[in-house]
């Protein structure tokens, strides 16, 4: 394709023959139709949150008509959030939750990926499968039996800490992720340590963490969002207690309080979502990095 | 002497093994096996979570395949779902791939606008396209009816509730995006240029050159998206409670499903099995009709042969 455009573009410096000037024209028609395109495409994933965030300036009433653009722009309805009992809760709870368990998760994942991308051992086949298998299995499968544990030998539901506890012990994704891109570092490092005298720990400390780091934000930016954006977990061990729900439980019983309230939900919602979006602005390389890695690609 | 130190070498890298492994050999035994051995153990049990289990043969089977009302419509659901939502997210996924392959300015604008909205979160994004879906008052319907179309009801009827759940997927397509984008981008230029002396139209050569380049890549997203499908539950469950405007708060009980069970799936049917029903032999049963499920399709994704995810051995 490159190539082709390249001797369209050197075809300039000739003088121009009819064939070369229809070539141009077809470029730019090209050039046209490929935009324009991109651009309502554009539209569709960006509109949505356009209307989100016009609904939330708007008045109460403002949201039970066909408007689009708010006539008198509220911004008092994100203090009114705010103040909501409850919201800031969510917000401090759904950070524990979030960010005590992506440290634990890349803690706990990193030796187990180390292990399972530059050890060679027996059942190492086996152990990948059933890392993937873990990975696969819908979360609901188990639930019956987790609820149990937690509620009945544990007495944990009720708090954040069903939620917490698990990340401690590897997650499935992140171990696959991180074994993924350490299966991208070439061996020689790890072997030229090892013969200076490294033991593993020192080796997986000093050489391949620092070369990992990609691969660890991404892991982290995931279990991250994971945790942020989860509503089954927050739904099954927290619902018996409101000062334990996370943001994306909480905001659904948000809306359930304020239910002709459109434009204090999608105030509501847009304060969710904010962070995300934040993080994203940030982070954007590590994240396409983590996406790519999930593909098919070792 | 050699023997005996090559022994114990390789009892010392065992340990070693065994030691960087140790976190998830917990985890896999507490959060997998044990609860996946307790599943099945429930599914042959008599159990409301007060009374002791008692054992009661094939009842709890033979309840959900002919008289518990949810099942065959969650699995249903699950079938349209995995047809329609993950043929229409794979396809858009690859065409928007293929778009900002094609985009020669403003590249990184455009691939975080199309990004951007996977990242929100489940209920804040569905409860987003249930207020922008609205019949009455929403933008969408608003703009269908100026033009002159009469448009559906969306959220709030049977027939639509499932393509308003498909276009919420469509619009959270920003995974797959980067993962169609990168295989794209690793086509070898030569085969297009050999394409072009041939004379192969546009069509042709995503046809020959393109799709057998990046037919793995979209088996992987089928194979994912059919699981991911499995898992279906935030959405359609938000969905439902905010369209018929009964959150199952203060004594309400939501029967999830609204309207006319049209947004049920497996594992929301799971919740109302246990935690609403209080039929944990039930929700077990169900559980593993999911897992066997889930498990048929993880197997396509790591064959010995032709397995799509490289076990680097």
């Amino acid at each position: 394709m490159a190539q082709v455009l390249d001797r369209k573009s050197a075809a300039k410096e000739a003088p121009p023959t009819p064939a070369a000037r229809a070539a141009r024209r077809r470029v730019l028609l090209h050039w046209i139709g490929v935009h324009s395109l991109a651009i309502a495409a554009a539209l569709f994933f960006v509109l949505p949150f356009v209307f989100v965030v016009l609904t939330s300036l708007m008045n109460g009433q403002q949201t039970l008509t066909r408007d689009l653009i708010p006539t008198t722009w509220e911004w008092g309805n994100y203090t009114k959030v705010l103040d909501t009992p409850g919201f800031l809760t969510w917000w401090r709870n759904t950070l524990i939750y979030a960010g005590l368990g992506t440290v634990l998760t890349v803690v706990s994942s990193i030796p187990v990926a180390y292990a399972l991308a530059k050890f060679r051992f027996r059942g190492q086949r086996l152990a990948m499968m059933l890392v993937i298998s873990m990975m696969m299995l819908p979360p609901q499968v188990i639930v019956v039996p987790m609820y149990l544990f937690w509620a009945k030998e544990l007495d944990l539901t009720g708090t954040l800490w069903p939620l917490i506890i698990p990340m401690a012990f590897g997650d499935a994704f992140a171990i696959f992720l991180l074994r993924q891109f350490l299966l991208t570092i070439p061996n020689e490092y790890i072997d030229s340590a090892r013969v200076d005298g490294c033991g593993e720990v020192r080796t997986l400390l000093r050489v391949v963490l620092p070369m990992a780091k990609p691969g660890i934000a991404a892991v982290a930016l995931f279990q991250f969002f994971y945790a942020w954006n989860d509503y089954f977990g927050p739904q099954i061990y927290t619902s018996e207690n409101p000062a334990a729900w996370t943001l994306s439980y909480g905001l659904e019983s948000f809306k359930g309080a304020h239910h002709t309230d459109w434009n204090l939900t999608m105030a509501a919602t847009v304060l969710v979502m904010a962070p995300v979006i934040l993080v994203f602005f940030f982070a954007q390389k590590a994240f396409v990095e983590g996406v790519t890695l999930t593909g098919v690609k070792g | 002497m050699t023997t005996h130190t090559l022994r114990s070498k390789r009892r010392r890298s065992a340990l070693r093994t065994l030691a960087f492994l140790s976190p998830w050999l917990i985890g896999f035994s507490v959060f997998f096996a044990y609860p996946l051995i307790s599943t099945v153990y429930f599914s042959f049990m008599k159990y409301d979570g007060f009374r002791p289990p008692e054992f009661n043969g094939l009842d709890n089977w033979t309840y959900v395949f002919n008289d518990y009302p949810m099942f065959w419509p969650a699995l249903r659901n699950t079938l349209w779902l995995v047809l329609v939502m993950v043929t229409c997210r794979v396809a858009f996924g690859l065409g928007i791939g293929l778009l900002i392959t094609k985009v020669k300015t403003g590249t990184g604008i455009f691939r975080t606008l199309f990004y951007l909205p996977y990242l929100a979160p489940p209920v804040a994004a569905t409860l987003s396209f249930v207020f922008l879906l609205n019949p009455g008052t929403g933008p969408v319907n608003t703009a269908l009816e100026s033009v002159g179309l009469s448009p559906p009801t969306w959220f709030t009827d049977p027939a639509w509730s499932k393509p308003a759940l498909t276009l919420l997927a469509i619009w959270g397509i920003g995974d797959l995006m980067v993962i169609f984008m990168a295989a794209l981008l690793d086509v070898p230029k030569e085969q297009y240029e050999a394409a072009q002396l041939d004379g192969a139209s546009a069509w042709q050569q995503f046809r020959f050159v393109t799709l057998p380049n990046i037919s793995p890549i979209v088996l992987f997203a089928v194979v994912t998206g059919v699981i991911a499908t499995m898992q279906y539950y935030t959405q359609p469950l938000v969905a439902a409670k905010v369209a018929s405007g009964n959150m199952g708060g203060s004594g309400q009980i939501f029967e999830p499903g609204y309207p006319e069970k049209s947004t049920l799936t497996l594992p929301q049917t799971i919740f109302n099995a246990g935690f609403q029903r209080f039929d944990y032999g039930a929700a077990a049963v169900v559980a593993l009709v999911l897992f066997a499920l889930a498990m048929a399709f993880t197997s396509l994704l790591m064959r010995r042969r032709g397995g799509l995810i490289r076990m680097g051995d």
